[in-house]
């Protein structure tokens, strides 16, 4: 019996290792925002958001089978949720239960399966309950799968037999066991035996010549004694044991599957709720073959940003269809990280099967995300701001392929202008063309320049607006890199650099 | 009949064994090699075969012929076959003296008597299918075919089959419950766990978890088994009668000759075990001609086993190297860069002797090698606290030591001598002290950073450690016969960026 909720044909894997740039992902986008408001305080639901989120799916087959259950989901919360809660009582009451039980001995296994088996009973005829009242509501392929299996393999009849062999194999009269006599003359070959029935007619009993039996009573102080028994009885049961283990696993795993992948659709109510609250809409998104570029949508928002503001935020509309690269510039404060985080967190949220911050949202899949953001100064740190960036991209670079997606946010600005804007460049151009989608939000302005001034057709400008007023609206548009980023002030304090003279005198120079 | 020794040809040699390894093994790396060797057969003690040189052509050539022998591989996979069966028979034997209960112990006497002669027939069998040339195991193969043939061995043989037969096909049950047990012959009674597994069967999918446990345990009985044996001994008493029968009849099985073919046999299985592992570095192996009197040598490919042993399993090639020696020409000295192979040419050139001496094939495509008296190694030492003479006082004393002891059959290894004095002094001792050794006529080689060692007479050749030409940093580990140059190098590496519009696209494949 497998759960099947979050493949087609695969089990979900809570272990299955995170790309190796999850540390810098999960800080460059604000990650942990999102999987707290997914989590509510529960650190399964932390997980298992985490892992899905950070794993995305290449497969666009994927991810709209995963829509469609999350469709359901969103359509009925409440049988979700109780389904949820069956492997959540499960576990409950396993704690509980059996503590103690020793694995080593069949003996010791066999009674932990027997428990085990007992209490799956109740929880399998309730999810028989729900299946048989409320399949028909949903519409999903993985759901109807679902409820069918479920219909199918736990009948009534079934339930019977099995309560009636756990009882059995409590063993009360003792256990028959066949052996013969191997090497040294040790007993080998040990075979579990049902006793043969006896002759039903009382007279043939009586006169049936007896079979010579000898029997030997330990005596009272003989632990070794009655230790030895045990691991000749362990010999015996040690194939059912073996077969009760097993199924009662498959139950357990079954059980636990459910748990895991529904966490992952219960995690998605929790954002939704949360973000629908705040005023917050929120779109399936279609997704396009990675091949392709596409990246148009409307009212993107950053969900982190919402779920600390605990309010609606301003969102975005682009229209970057056959683009590579977006290259951002603009006033500081202006919204520009904030977009590159939507654009990141919309991307995986697509990529794993989720509904995206947005009114509408449509873009192309791509082979691994990348972030390259500029770091808060480390104390720690034994190389230098830049040796340290450069670092970090070459990391990338081991990592990159084709068709993925790389945001770099104010990156090489830890050199003087001119150096940055020389190797941002080289490396922009080195990514495009080996097939690489980037964002790149600057200040080097001679970066933004020379890309614009080459009049690429798979370029687009954005620019973070700023009123006459200085009042910052947050919002991009599409616009020609300015000279200024009306942050110089800013950026020369925090930089040290002394562009501030190149820019007052018009040009850029590269003074010593 | 008699069958003295697969390894020795004269019996004066059995009984001269010596238990110690030489002085000279830690210097030419010869523990490293025969402790590898025979690890992992221990309970052979083959380690006094590997510290017993041969001094006669003879008995080096008597070996050459099995272990020619032994390379056939279906001969030596039959060998091995047996060898474990024998190591089968002597740890049930063990066990049966340790064990308490009766029809335990012979239980297991039955059982080592059925291994040993499995292990014997299918020996007598094997050897007379093989193609054998060897002196040694051709008188081997004529032993065993009388031995197999005796009355002694075809009665173990017959009765042992017919007991292990009849106990065999005992079935008995036992009845546990708490506290009791009854024991009683099998009556048809049916498998419980076919029936239970069929029912569970639908849930046990996929790749499941074996809660089977290893119940194997450790050969013994305690109480409660025996007691269960003596009961399915009196549920059947005939079969039992006739394992006591057969106990007290063949108390003393084993053939001693056997045993002794076993252990020696075990020094050519061991050496050339060792010897596949290395040969698959596409390294190469060779019978040498030795002599007691030719002093001209030479060895192609050669190369140090202790080495090529601890780079077998590794993508590091190792560096194979020539020699040759002609009349007059006694004294190898090696100079060149450090690092570049000078003491692992010294340690083969003394590998290569030793091994020799022992009868064994040689690192190399080709050599002809000469069968010393001793051989002789002076290499640098620790400091020693306890030995109150100073360094250099010390090297005198071990080189004085051992000129006194060579003769002109004697073998020398020098590494390094007198490093620890001035350069006029080294240069000095070195010339008296290779005087002496030409005097005495000893096979040498020297490794020294003293160019003027290199020419002293026409008894010396001079070897040099080579480096790329055009990377001097880097070495070859090629030694070859030319005058030494004295030059000496040192390595260093440069770092790159890897950032650049070339690098990323050479980094990033389409």
């Amino acid at each position: 019996m497998k759960v099947f909720l979050m493949y087609p044909d695969q089990d979900f894997n809570l272990k299955q290792s995170l790309p190796p740039n999850e540390a810098s992902l999960t800080q460059d986008l604000e990650l942990n925002t999102i999987f707290e408001a997914m989590a509510l305080g529960d650190k399964f639901l932390f997980e298992v958001a985490k892992q899905t989120i950070l794993s995305s799916l290449d497969a666009p087959d994927v991810i709209s089978y995963r829509q469609e259950i999350l469709k359901d989901c969103l359509e009925n919360p409440t049988i979700v949720r109780e389904i949820y809660c069956i492997p959540i009582e499960v576990i409950k009451s396993k704690r509980q239960h059996w503590i103690g039980f020793s694995l080593r001995h069949p003996g010791g296994i066999l009674s932990r399966s027997i428990a085990m088996l007992q209490l799956f009973i109740d929880p399998l005829k309730k999810l028989r309950r729900i299946a048989d009242e409320h399949a028909e509501k949903f519409n999903s392929e993985g759901f109807t799968r679902f409820f069918a299996l479920i219909r199918q393999e736990l009948s009534d009849d079934y339930f019977t037999v099995v309560e009636n062999h756990l009882k059995q194999l409590r063993f009360r009269s003792g256990v028959l066991i066949s052996a013969q006599l191997g090497k040294g003359n040790e007993g080998v070959n040990y075979v579990l035996r049902k006793r043969n029935r006896l002759d039903s007619h009382w007279l043939k009993r009586i006169f049936a010549k007896q079979p010579p039996v000898y029997s030997f009573t330990l005596p009272s102080r003989d632990y070794r004694g009655a230790s030895v028994l045990g691991e000749l009885k362990d010999r015996g049961v040690n194939l059912v044991a073996n077969a009760l283990a097993q199924s009662a696993d498959h139950i357990n795993s079954f059980l636990s599957m459910l748990r895991v992948e529904l966490a992952f659709y219960i995690g998605s109510l929790n954002l939704s709720e949360q973000l629908v609250q705040q005023g917050g809409t929120i779109t399936i998104p279609k997704p396009v073959p990675a091949c392709e570029r596409h990246h148009s949508f409307t009212g993107l928002y950053d969900a982190a940003l919402a779920l600390t503001m605990k309010q609606k935020v301003v969102g975005n509309d682009v229209y970057a269809d056959n683009k590579d690269v977006a290259v951002i510039t603009g006033a500081n404060q202006g919204g520009k990280s904030t977009f590159l985080r939507s654009i990141g967190v919309a991307q995986l949220m697509m990529q794993c099967g989720m509904f995206v911050p947005a009114e509408l949202f449509s873009a192309n899949l791509c082979r691994g995300l990348f972030t390259h953001f500029k770091r808060e100064e480390d104390a720690s740190m034994e190389s230098g701001k830049f040796a340290e960036e450069l670092g970090r991209m070459s990391t990338i670079v081991d990592a990159v392929r084709p068709d993925a997606l790389v945001l770099f946010n104010e990156s090489f600005a830890a050199t003087n202008e001119r150096e940055g804007s020389e190797i941002a460049w080289q490396i922009l151009r080195a990514l495009l063309e080996r097939r690489i989608k980037v964002f790149f939000v600057t200040h080097l302005y001679e970066l933004a320049r020379r890309a614009y001034e080459k009049k690429m057709e798979n370029a687009i400008f954005l620019r973070a607006v700023r009123q006459q007023d200085g009042r910052r609206t947050f919002k991009l548009s599409e616009a020609e890199p300015l000279q200024t980023s009306y942050g110089v002030d800013v950026y020369n304090k925090v930089w040290e650099t002394d562009i501030l003279n190149g820019l007052s005198s018009g040009s850029i120079t590269s003074e010593a | 009949m008699l069958f003295p020794s697969i390894l020795f040809k004269n019996e004066d040699d059995i009984k001269r064994q010596p238990v110690e390894e030489f002085a000279f093994f830690s210097d030419l790396n010869l523990n490293q090699i025969i402790d590898s060797i025979t690890a992992g057969k221990e309970e052979y003690n083959l380690n006094p075969f590997f510290y017993t040189a041969l001094r006669d052509v003879e008995t080096v050539y008597y070996r050459h012929e099995v272990m020619r022998d032994m390379e056939n591989e279906t001969l030596m996979g039959q060998i091995k076959v047996f060898a474990e069966r024998m190591a089968s028979v002597r740890r049930n034997l063990g066990l049966v003296e340790k064990l308490d209960f009766n029809y335990h112990k012979k239980g297991w006497f039955l059982e080592a008597t059925r291994v040993y002669c499995d292990a014997m027939t299918d020996l007598a069998h094997n050897l007379s299918q093989v193609n054998l040339k060897s002196s040694g195991l051709l008188a081997f193969r004529e032993y065993v075919t009388g031995y197999f043939k005796s009355h002694g061995f075809q009665s173990l043989l017959a009765e042992g089959k017919g007991v292990k037969d009849g106990l065999s096909d005992l079935q008995y049950c036992v009845i546990v419950q708490s506290g009791k047990f009854s024991v009683q012959r099998y009556d048809g009674e049916a498998d419980y766990s076919a029936k239970v597994e069929n029912i569970f069967e639908k849930f046990r999918q996929g790749a499941v978890k074996d809660y089977r446990v290893d119940l194997h345990k450790r050969s013994g009985m305690n109480h409660i088994e025996a007691k269960i044996l003596d009961f399915v001994s009196r549920l059947y008493p005939e079969q039992f009668a006739v394992l006591d029968l057969f106990c007290a009849d063949h108390n003393q099985f084993m053939d001693p000759a056997i045993s002794t073919f076993d252990r020696e046999i075990q020094f050519y299985v061991a050496y050339l075990e060792f010897v596949s592992n290395i040969k698959r570095k596409g390294l190469t192996f060779c019978y040498p001609q030795v002599s007691t009197t030719n002093r001209e040598l030479y060895n192609y490919a050669g190369f140090d086993l202790a080495l090529a042993h601890s780079l077998a399993y590794t993508e590091m090639p190792v560096v194979c190297n020539d020699f040759f020696l002609r009349e007059p020409e006694r004294i190898i000295v090696v100079s060149g860069p450090n690092q570049g192979g000078k003491t692992t040419f010294a340690r083969t050139f003394g590998q290569l002797h030793y091994l020799a001496s022992l009868g064994c094939p040689v690192p190399g495509r080709k050599a002809q090698l000469f069968l010393y008296d001793r051989i002789f190694t002076h290499f640098e030492r620790e400091e020693n606290i306890h030995n109150l003479r100073g360094k250099l006082q010390d090297d005198l004393v071990r080189i004085h030591d051992i000129l006194t002891r060579a003769t002109s059959n004697s073998i020398l290894i020098v590494n390094e001598m007198f490093v620890s004095t001035t350069l006029k002094d080294a240069v000095f001792l070195n010339k008296a002290i290779m005087a002496r050794v030409i005097e005495l006529d000893l096979l040498c080689v020297s490794v020294t950073f003293i160019d003027e060692l290199t020419s002293l007479s026409k008894k010396t050749v001079s070897m040099v450690s080579t480096v790329v030409p055009e990377n001097p940093a880097e070495r070859t580990f090629k030694i070859v016969r030319k005058p030494a140059d004295g030059m000496a190098y040192a390595l260093s590496i440069a770092k790159k960026y890897r950032l650049t519009y070339e690098q990323i696209k050479e980094r990033i494949k389409l």
